[in-house]
């Protein structure tokens, strides 16, 4: 059934989350750390053991699929909630920095991808 | 009785139906758009988050809000739908069916670019911050803490008692440097190699704001979603872990 796939994902999610928050606590920081990170590694693990015993019938995969193509239409409505307003509203020193630190990293991806080859 | 204010209250009442409305339609004219105008060229998704954010800065501009396009009541339903609760649900799920050979090859210069990318950030935001004439190390790093993310730069503040205006700057630099990957990755993509898992992941660590990562790998190519987001979510976090702590005692410790 489909509520199954999507039952697995909400709880990889959850366990992730949970995680992600006990890790922050743990060294001190008011953040989760990786939550969302720990969840997806626990839906790929989870998922593949389940395949392997053969308990993840197609219809099943779908409560998990569906979710992953419903992935672009909730970025599009993230982005319509964004404050844009506010940060081309900021002033200098925010443009300036967030523009320069954007730009910068970006030449860093083809130099980090070297890197790693060696 | 006036069915315009009749078809309104519905469309309030159940915001999230209206929001996949509201987002299905914006989607098929992006698609359209780029079909028309650039072959199919320029990805359809990249023009819908185009889209969306010049929406978002009419709604902020119209409301005074936070919530861009959502402040207007009718579109309330955007910021569920677009909220980090579906968002983060959602990359979870694009996992299903991950290579994880390629998480564990590109799992150390992953890390790696995950320690550069706050570290860049914070310089470069502390940078200018001090090239604009700030002077105290506190609104420096608080400044810097924000070009990491624009959650680190409150966390940071709060941590080291900054004023609020400082603060204020701070997730301004940080919604800054998110809105610009959103629309700049689709643009810089080919010029720098993200084509592939490898790049991805090191896209995510370098940039690390969660919904700039997110958006712009879904406006490149769909599949290379997980690998960027699986390292990007780790980074906010290393974010109020240095930011308060290492890092403003090197800012002044230089000062």
């Amino acid at each position: 059934m489909v509520i199954y796939g999507v039952a697995l994902l909400a709880l990889c999610f959850i366990t992730g989350l949970f995680l992600g928050e006990l890790l922050g606590r743990l060294i001190g920081i008011e953040a989760n750390l990786g939550g969302v990170g720990i969840a997806m590694l626990l839906l790929i693990g989870l998922s593949a053991y389940l395949k392997k015993k053969i308990l993840l019938p197609p219809i099943t995969e779908k409560g998990i699929t569906f979710w992953s193509a419903i992935y672009i239409p909730i970025v599009v409505a993230m982005a319509a909630k964004q404050n844009v307003f506010s940060a081309l509203d900021a002033g200098g020193v925010a443009l300036v920095s967030g523009f320069l630190a954007v730009f910068i990293s970006f030449l860093l991806i083809p130099v980090l991808t070297k890197v790693g080859k060696k | 009785m006036n069915p315009l204010e009749i078809l309104d209250s519905i469309l309030i009442k159940n915001g999230i139906i209206t929001a996949f409305l509201v987002v299905g339609i914006i989607i098929w004219f992006s698609y359209f758009l780029s079909e028309k105008l650039t072959k199919g060229k320029f990805h359809g998704s990249a023009i819908a988050i185009i889209i969306s954010l010049i929406l978002a800065y009419f709604g902020g501009y119209l409301t005074g809000g936070e919530k861009g396009l959502a402040d207007i009541e009718i579109f309330s339903g955007l910021a569920v739908l677009g909220g980090a609760m579906f968002r983060d649900f959602a990359i979870v799920a694009t996992a299903y069916g991950v290579d994880t050979s390629e998480l564990r090859r590109a799992g150390k210069v992953g890390v790696l670019s995950l320690f550069i990318g706050v570290i860049l950030s914070f310089a470069v935001g502390a940078i200018i911050a001090s090239l604009f004439g700030y002077q105290d190390p506190v609104d420096i790093t608080t400044i810097g803490a924000g070009t990491v993310t624009f959650l680190v730069g409150p966390v940071t503040g709060t941590a080291l008692g900054a004023s609020s205006e400082i603060m204020a700057l701070s997730i301004a630099a940080g919604l800054v440097k998110s809105i610009l990957v959103m629309v700049a990755t689709p643009l810089m993509a080919p010029y720098v190699g993200l084509n592939n898992p490898k790049s991805a992941m090191i896209f995510g660590g370098l940039m690390g704001t969660n919904s700039g990562v997110a958006a712009g790998l879904a406006a490149v190519d769909p599949k290379l979603v997980p690998y960027g987001a699986m390292t990007a979510t780790f980074y906010t976090g290393l974010g109020c872990l240095l930011a308060p702590s290492v890092l403003f005692l090197l800012i002044r410790f230089l000062h």
